[in-house]
């Protein structure tokens, strides 16, 4: 085993001269007077090996011994993943002693007493590859399937799989025998490096289901795909968090991974605390359940900011391979970003635009093709469905991690200050924002299958209503109200009954907060008609008035039970406004 | 700082720059104190056998041969009860005359709490101002500044709420306070007969701006002493982090670190959240709740150091003069208490989110009237109620002399709801209106 000795440290980057071979992005631990702080090779010039430490380096000296493992930073996959709290590097949280994290604390990340109620799908004689299903163990209400190990390459033949029965992580359920005849023992647990994609599908395809989030300026205006990818850009205190909370809350997935990256610790609280209250509205478990949550705050070791996102996408890999349906949401990749600026500063690398590596595009892009929907060996599938925030310095889109993101992802949520100064929440701009998933054809007939046919032309009719809304607004504030035809107030009002409706939505109601898709199209229905029709006023004012009152009780509506009582009699009062036009 | 028997000196500079010298020594720890020409010093880089120390209080006049003194430990604070009531310096030591204090020596900047022993902030941290109250709702444990030109009131203010805070400490971080500030805050302190919950750790504007470094750390440390050893709820003011970061950026060039943009070192994000996230509720009762002031240039939020703040705490208070009502306000649109819905309509009446976004959408279609006005345009009859309106909530509830129960708010909000609009125009709930709507002339 190759050891070293510190020869340069500057924050968390420690130069170490080095005795052996060394692999870029190698583990090794330095001792600090018996307290062992992890690091990753970053670079290697000569004998000479960059180390971005896990940990702070304070105390650290010249000539403190390094030990090298030989392996990438990777991480430990198996049943108890699910509900857990981890750290950047999968350490549990929940099993850590003490109030403060302690440096050169490293905890098991899966709990291997605990005993597993296994059932067997693969029989002797069958022939079997990497990430193919052996057999399953009940993880809460998810069947955990356990798989032949990712790294095992060629087609191996089953020699025995344990009967069912309960079993540790660690026993051997399985044992195969390998082309050269010999047997390899399988057991719930195996490692994977986090920034190795996982394999272990057959193909990719285009992604053609859309995946309900219960957020109309989502589902209505800009549809995710199932697989798909999406990036949610915003200046601080716009929404991104409690967006993408709504979304872990209400989306139609099967497994959750929270990637906290850089940001607030509460914003984790929040989710710890409150998910295991709340009930999945499509299975009516515990949300926390079918939660993981990365945790690497912002006051947390920098250089696992990087970590933690490598670690979630490889997470969701691995239920995506069971044929799950995975939501990964991770908040804000703009700090892993930041992260890599940090120390590619440190190592003197020349800069590209603002500070940031050179290669961040391409960093960014590999990471987002990750995510997919894929169709597994045995015809199944499953899909990573990544959404990602991305924090603007200054709220300036013109900067290189939303320029590179933009690239990479295909549903963009833009954020705008205007709209959340006037409480428009979500402020997602519905102008400037889309999905690109709206132009495929497998889409499109998907929605028509789902929803009903001709929908995305509806959709395309309502982003119309709101542009000519917008283009009626700008003229009204040029000319003035008494400036402009009639038509250009009744034009703005559309927009703004759309707008009230249709794109506001209080994610702290508990009604209003989600919307099903049924409700989503029954609201959309009434509010096309209404837009359809002309009316005359006689001024401006009147006009404005009218609307109001439209809007008025359509937001009752929003508030209502969808289809009871009260709802109903918003509906009725409704009908009658809309009688005297 | 007290100096000890096994200290290694050196007496040749390779090289000063003005915050930071380097010379060869051996056997040196990062993030370790000295003394270089008996300025405290902070070991910030080693490369073989050079070693780069940030000196505190400035380099001027230090020659290569200075004497460094290496301390073989971090800078510490002693903590114990006897730290109430005490106004210390950068370093820690007493600025008051008294005695230093005895207590358990502390290394400062120490770890983060581990995120899932926090619990999730409840207590609401009532202040009379309704611009806080009603509509940016402060909860303990949580980390928010004070957004404000350098000629608004921020100090006053923070003073005020404070002492308003029902809180068990107060631990006041001063960097670049002018003397006249300082003795401000001693006066409302002592003239409240609150001296005895108050500590004070300050670096005046005639100090070495480098010292001011060692504030937040030292008052946080402080803080996580009455926090976590004694569930205390303490509140730490921090005034002013825009100096506080125009030091890290003097520290940084230095280094020769490529700046980040307006000059500030790439690190700033890190470097603040580090210490806003010391912000804590605990679960044996204990909290940390950061109140700060980040003074802005002309009102530029973009600029990295507020820009970067924003994202790092849990909302900012901004503070302006409003022409209109001719007070200082706290602004309605810009202002954002992350945490108030954890206590809005929990810990105060059912009505309170909905009357808070209500009025605050009101005070918006007023600036569009405002707007129309200042374009030379006609007023609808709506737009002269808003602003009207917008009038009598900037005086009646925004402004910063506010002072009442948050229950009275509400009150005086659905007043001015029933003065200016109809029903429909405000969008409330029905529910809510068949209860609270206050009819009054028009
Ligand atoms: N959909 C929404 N409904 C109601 N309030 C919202 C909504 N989205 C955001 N907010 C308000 O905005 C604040 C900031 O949102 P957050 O998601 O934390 O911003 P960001 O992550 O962009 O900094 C929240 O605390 C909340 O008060
Ligand atoms: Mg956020």
């Amino acid at each position: 085993m190759t050891t070293g000795k510190v020869t340069g440290i500057i924050a968390n980057l420690v130069t170490v001269e080095v005795n052996g071979p060394v692999a870029q992005n190698e583990i090794c631990y330095i001792d600090l007077a018996g307290v062992k702080l992890m690091a990753e090779v970053i670079k290697v010039n000569g004998n000479k090996a960059s180390v971005q430490v896990f940990e702070s380096t304070r105390g650290l000296q010249i000539g403190d011994t390094v030990e090298f493992q030989g392996y990438m930073l990777e991480v430990t996959l198996g049943p108890g993943l699910l509900s857990s709290n981890f750290d950047g590097l999968q350490n549990n949280l929940a099993t850590m002693e003490g109030v403060f994290l302690k440096r050169g604390e490293y905890t098991k990340p899966l709990d291997e007493n605990k005993l597993w109620d296994f059932t067997p799908i693969a029989k002797a004689g069958d022939q079997v590859i990497a990430a193919d299903w052996l057999g399953e163990v009940k993880e809460g209400w998810l069947p955990h399937k356990i798989m032949v190990p990712f790294s095992f390459e060629g087609t191996y033949t089953v020699k025995k799989v344990a009967e069912a029965g309960q079993y540790k992580i660690t026993d051997t359920i399985a044992v195969l025998t390998n082309a050269d005849g010999e047997d390899v023992n399988v057991t719930m647990t195996q490692k994977w490096p986090v920034k190795v994609a996982v394999g272990g599908f057959v193909e990719k395809p285009r992604p053609f289901k859309v995946m309900e989030t219960g957020v109309r300026c989502i589902d209505t205006l800009n549809p995710i795909a199932e697989g798909g990818t999406g990036f949610i850009p915003g200046p601080f205190g716009c929404g991104k968090t409690v967006l993408q909370h709504a979304l872990a809350e209400q989306a139609d997935a099967d497994v959750i991974i929270m990637a906290a990256c850089g940001e607030r610790a509460n914003e984790v609280v929040e989710i710890f605390t409150e998910f295991p209250e709340l009930k999945d509205k499509h299975t009516g478990r515990s949300l926390m359940e079918r939660t993981i949550i990365i945790c690497n705050t912002s006051n947390m070791p920098v250089a696992a900011r990087e970590a933690s996102v490598y670690t979630a996408m490889t997470l969701g890999e691995y239920y995506r391979a069971m044929g799950m349906k995975v939501l990964l949401l991770a908040d804000s990749t703009s700090r892993w970003a930041q992260a890599l600026r940090e120390m590619s500063n440190r190592l003197e690398e020349l800069p590209g635009q603002d500070g940031f590596p050179v290669d961040l595009s391409a960093i960014i892009s590999n990471f987002y093709a990750r995510a997919g929907y894929v169709k597994l060996n045995n015809g199944q599938s499953g899909s990573i469905t990544f959404i990602g925030t991305v924090s603007p310095a200054g709220g300036n889109l013109k900067e290189p991690v939303t320029e590179s993101t933009k690239k990479a992802a295909r549903c963009f949520y833009g954020l705008s200050q205007n709209r959340a100064d006037k409480k428009r929440y979500p402020a997602v701009d519905p102008v400037d924002s889309y999905s690109k998933y709206l132009e495929y054809p497998e889409i499109i007939e998907y929605l028509d299958e789902k929803i009903e046919k001709g929908w995305v032309d509806k959709v395309i009719k309502t982003k119309y209503i709101i542009r000519k809304g917008k283009d009626a607004y700008e003229q009204i504030n040029i000319l003035g109200d008494d400036g402009v035809p009639m038509a250009y107030h009744e034009q703005y009002w559309k927009s703004e009954l759309i707008d009230f409706v249709i794109l506001q939505q209080d994610a702290f109601d508990d009604i209003d907060g989600c919307s099903p898709l049924e409700r989503q199209k029954f609201m959309l229905d009434l509010m096309l008609e209404i837009c359809d029709k002309s009316f005359k006023f006689n001024n401006f004012e009147e006009c404005m008035t009218y609307f109001k009152n439209l809007i008025n009780i359509c937001r009752q509506m929003n508030y209502s039970e969808y289809k009871s009582e009260q709802f109903e009699k918003y509906f009725g009062q409704l009908k009658e406004e809309l009688k005297h036009e | 700082m007290s100096e000890k028997a096994f200290q290694r000196i050196y007496t040749k500079l390779t090289a000063i720059t003005k915050a930071t010298v380097t010379l060869e020594a051996q056997g040196v720890a990062n993030d370790e104190l000295a003394l270089v020409a008996g300025r405290l010093a902070q070991v910030v880089k080693i490369k073989d056998k050079s070693v780069t120390l940030q000196v505190f209080g400035g380099t001027e006049d230090i020659p290569t041969n200075a004497e460094v003194t290496f301390f073989g430990e971090p800078p510490s604070l002693n903590v114990s009860d006897d730290l109430a009531g005490r106004f210390f310096n950068a370093y820690g030591e007493p600025i008051d005359g008294g005695p230093a204090v005895e207590g358990e020596k502390r290394q400062i900047g120490g770890p983060s709490v581990n995120p899932y022993k926090r619990r999730q902030p409840s207590q609401l941290i009532p202040t009379g101002i309704a611009g806080i109250d009603l509509n940016n709702t402060l909860v303990s444990g949580q980390k928010i500044p004070f957004f404000a030109d350098p000629d608004q009131p921020y100090n006053q203010v923070m003073s005020m709420v404070a002492l308003r805070a029902d809180v068990d400490k107060i631990i006041l971080g001063g960097m670049g306070l002018t003397n006249d500030d300082y003795l401000f805050f001693k006066n409302q302190f002592e003239s409240a007969g609150a001296l005895h919950k108050i500590i004070s750790f300050v670096n005046t504007t005639d100090q070495p701006p480098v010292e001011r470094l060692l504030i937040p750390d030292m008052a946080l440390t402080a803080a996580e002493y009455f926090a976590v050893d004694k569930n205390e709820k303490v509140l730490v003011l921090l005034t002013d982090m825009t100096l506080y970061a125009d030091a890290l950026s003097i520290v940084s060039n230095r280094m020769d670190q490529i700046p980040s943009k307006d000059s500030m070192p790439g690190s700033l994000y890190s470097d603040l959240a580090k210490i806003y996230e010391k912000a804590v509720q605990l679960p044996d009762g204990g909290s940390i709740t950061i109140i700060a002031v980040t003074t802005l240039n002309d009102g530029d939020i973009t600029h990295a150091i507020p820009d970067n703040t924003g994202y790092i705490t849990e909302g900012q208070l901004f503070l302006r003069a409003d022409p209109d009502s001719g007070k200082v306000i706290v602004d309605p649109f810009r202002s954002l208490s992350r945490l108030k819905q954890l206590v809005q309509n929990k810990k105060t009446r059912e009505d309170h989110s909905a009357v808070m976004n209500t009025s605050v959408r009101l005070y918006a279609d007023a600036a569009n009237a405002k707007t129309k006005l200042e374009n030379g345009f006609d007023l609808s009859d709506y737009d002269l109620r808003c602003l009207d309106y917008a009038k009598e909530y900037a005086t009646r509830l925004l402004a910063i002399d506010v002072n009442i129960s948050i229950d009275e708010m509400l009150d005086t909000a659905w007043e001015l709801f029933g003065k200016y609009f109809t029903k429909a125009e405000t969008g409330l709930k029905e529910k809510l209106i068949e209860k609270y709507w206050k009819a009054t002339e028009k």
